[in-house]
């Protein structure tokens, strides 16, 4: 029932959790930090809890038994083992976790895996290989959208949905007229790539590559 | 995180009385503030009822005129709804200022309106904050003030409200529905929806233990230019310093509401009375007794300037 012994501490967790007490070190990182910020409401002594989810990810039908804690974004690199998604901030932030769940990017750091049971996840991994890219992979390459990487997995995968969303006629903050669709100009797709952060500062390129795919898509 | 037990919703009704019942109960649906501040412990539920099963996703257009908006319809379809973009450009307008496109995907209707302050001392577990730890005090009087409220606030707390979407529903005169813990509905106005600090600054809304809300109603279109003008540190993705929702109509007559400025979405009817009279006027109105920290009292100047380059933009859009 609450056997979570597929849970492998990674060497930050463990620092994280060695920083708190020596003995936490065997709990989720979690725990360990929450308990020394001493939240305002005292809670219970609760032991971690276990609750299965099942979904799609990539196409393959996965079940889990997850600590209810667990984020999408840690049940897909910790549980799945799909390293593609990258934790940047972890706080919804930066845009490195951006997956596309039912067809919409989200950040896969601020959701529980327990609350998709039966969804559609699709990673990095699910859009392209290496020996058969993406076409907005294949574009980051040739316009160089990256420095580090870091974030380039997340800047995929929200750049694909951010074309779906124009395509849906989804309007932005840019848009100029709301009762006509939008038009996918440099300024629409900067205003609606800002939930992904680069901290090497490739957003000219990443701009070039997104706008090249929307070009061939039209 | 502390750990937590969890449990899918099947009715309104269910989960408002499973939330009654069980001690250290929170409804979650987008989770997009919830969960960031379970993770830096400033929030700590012992059971979480989701509620995203709960089919309270769909707009209806109203027998009377005006649309019912269910609790869960996430930002992304309610900006983009064409019945919403036509007659309510207002709170199109407001929600696409918001957030990013990942988090709009997953925000939700009543949980824009819930969401938790940004005031810096409210995340920071190490400083005193009264909404955070009631009696505790509170680190942003004389602090780091420049994102924080200039009107409304209290010796207690003088947090802002963080909500583009609320400030919009507060100028359309949008109203509540809630289920109880004892199945009873209610319909709170907006303006009641959300309370000042005075002294309990962590009691932020009306709402009773275990009320749920299901649905937020908007009356009937009320036609104008409608504009939201948002002022912050970045064009994109980050809170309002200033923020200006507009319906104005061409004979000068109208209705102004502000965010970024108070503990709720800042609307008076002294000030919308004056809008014929030009943006000093109703800034004055507006801001009447305000109380500005050293770090925010340019938000004073701002909502004027604001003002002025909203109700210009809306003569210019006349036809």
């Amino acid at each position: 029932m609450e056997d979570f012994s597929d849970i492998k501490l990674s060497r930050r967790e463990f620092v994280m959790a060695g920083a708190a007490s020596v003995s936490a070190a065997a709990l989720p990182a979690g725990a360990a930090s929450a308990t020394a910020r001493a939240p305002a409401v005292a809670p219970a002594a609760l032991k971690p809890v276990a609750s299965d989810v099942s979904f799609i990810v990539n196409g393959q039908p996965r079940s889990l038994t997850l600590d209810t804690r667990t984020t999408l974004l840690d049940a897909l690199r910790e549980h799945l083992h799909l390293s593609g998604t990258k934790k940047g901030c972890d706080h919804g932030q930066c845009g490195a976790c951006t997956v596309i769940v039912d067809g919409r990017r989200l950040n896969s750091c601020l959701t529980l895996a327990v609350m998709h049971e039966g969804a559609r996840i699709t990673t990095v991994e699910g859009l392209g290989t290496p020996n058969n890219m993406h076409p907005m992979q294949v574009a980051f390459v040739k316009h160089d959208g990256y420095q580090c990487g870091y974030c380039t997995p997340g800047q995929i995968c929200s750049a694909v949905a951010v074309l779906d969303e124009v395509r849906a006629g989804i309007p932005s903050h840019v848009t100029p007229d709301l009762n006509t669709r939008p038009h996918l100009s440099r300024g629409e797709i900067r205003e609606r790539m800002s939930g992904n952060i680069c901290r090497c500062g490739a957003y000219s390129n990443i701009l070039d590559a997104i706008t090249e795919v929307a070009g061939s898509q039209t | 995180m502390n750990p937590f037990t969890y449990e899918r919703a099947t009715t309104p009704a269910d989960a408002a009385a499973a939330a009654m019942k069980t001690p250290g109960a929170r409804f979650i649906a987008g989770g997009t503030n919830l969960l960031d501040l379970m993770k830096l412990g400033i929030e700590s539920p012992m059971h979480l009822i989701d509620v995203n099963g709960l089919a309270l996703d769909k707009i209806e257009p109203l027998q009377q005129g005006g649309l019912r908006i269910g609790a869960l319809v996430r930002n992304t379809d309610l900006a983009a709804d064409p019945r919403v973009r036509r007659d309510y450009g207002v709170l199109s307008r407001a929600l696409l200022a918001g957030a990013s496109g990942q988090l709009r995907n997953r925000a939700t209707t009543a949980g824009n309106l819930l969401q938790r302050t940004r005031c810096p001392y409210f995340y920071d577990t190490a400083q005193p904050c009264n909404k955070r730890q009631p009696g505790s005090g509170c680190a942003a009087l004389g602090g780091f003030s420049r994102q924080l409220a200039v009107i409304g606030g209290s010796n207690a707390c003088i947090a802002t409200h963080p909500s583009d979407m609320a400030v919009a529903m507060r100028v359309l005169d949008a109203s509540v529905e809630t289920v109880g813990a004892n199945g009873s509905h209610r319909v709170i106005p907006i303006a009641d929806f959300h309370r000042l600090p005075g002294n309990t600054p962590h009691i932020e809304t009306v709402l009773e233990r275990g009320e749920l809300i299901t649905a937020v109603t908007l009356p009937p279109p009320v036609g104008g230019t409608q504009l939201y003008r948002k002022v912050r540190d970045r064009a994109s993705y980050a809170f309002a310093l200033v923020s200006v929702a507009a319906i104005l109509q061409r004979d000068g007559t109208g209705r102004v509401a502000l965010g970024g400025v108070a503990h709720k979405p800042w609307r008076v009817d002294a000030a919308d009375a004056e809008l014929p009279h030009g943006p000093a006027a109703v800034a004055q109105r507006l801001l009447d007794g305000a109380t500005p920290q050293p770090d925010n009292a340019f938000k004073v100047q701002l909502v004027r300037r604001t003002l002025a380059a909203v109700i210009t933009q809306a003569n210019g859009a006349k036809p």
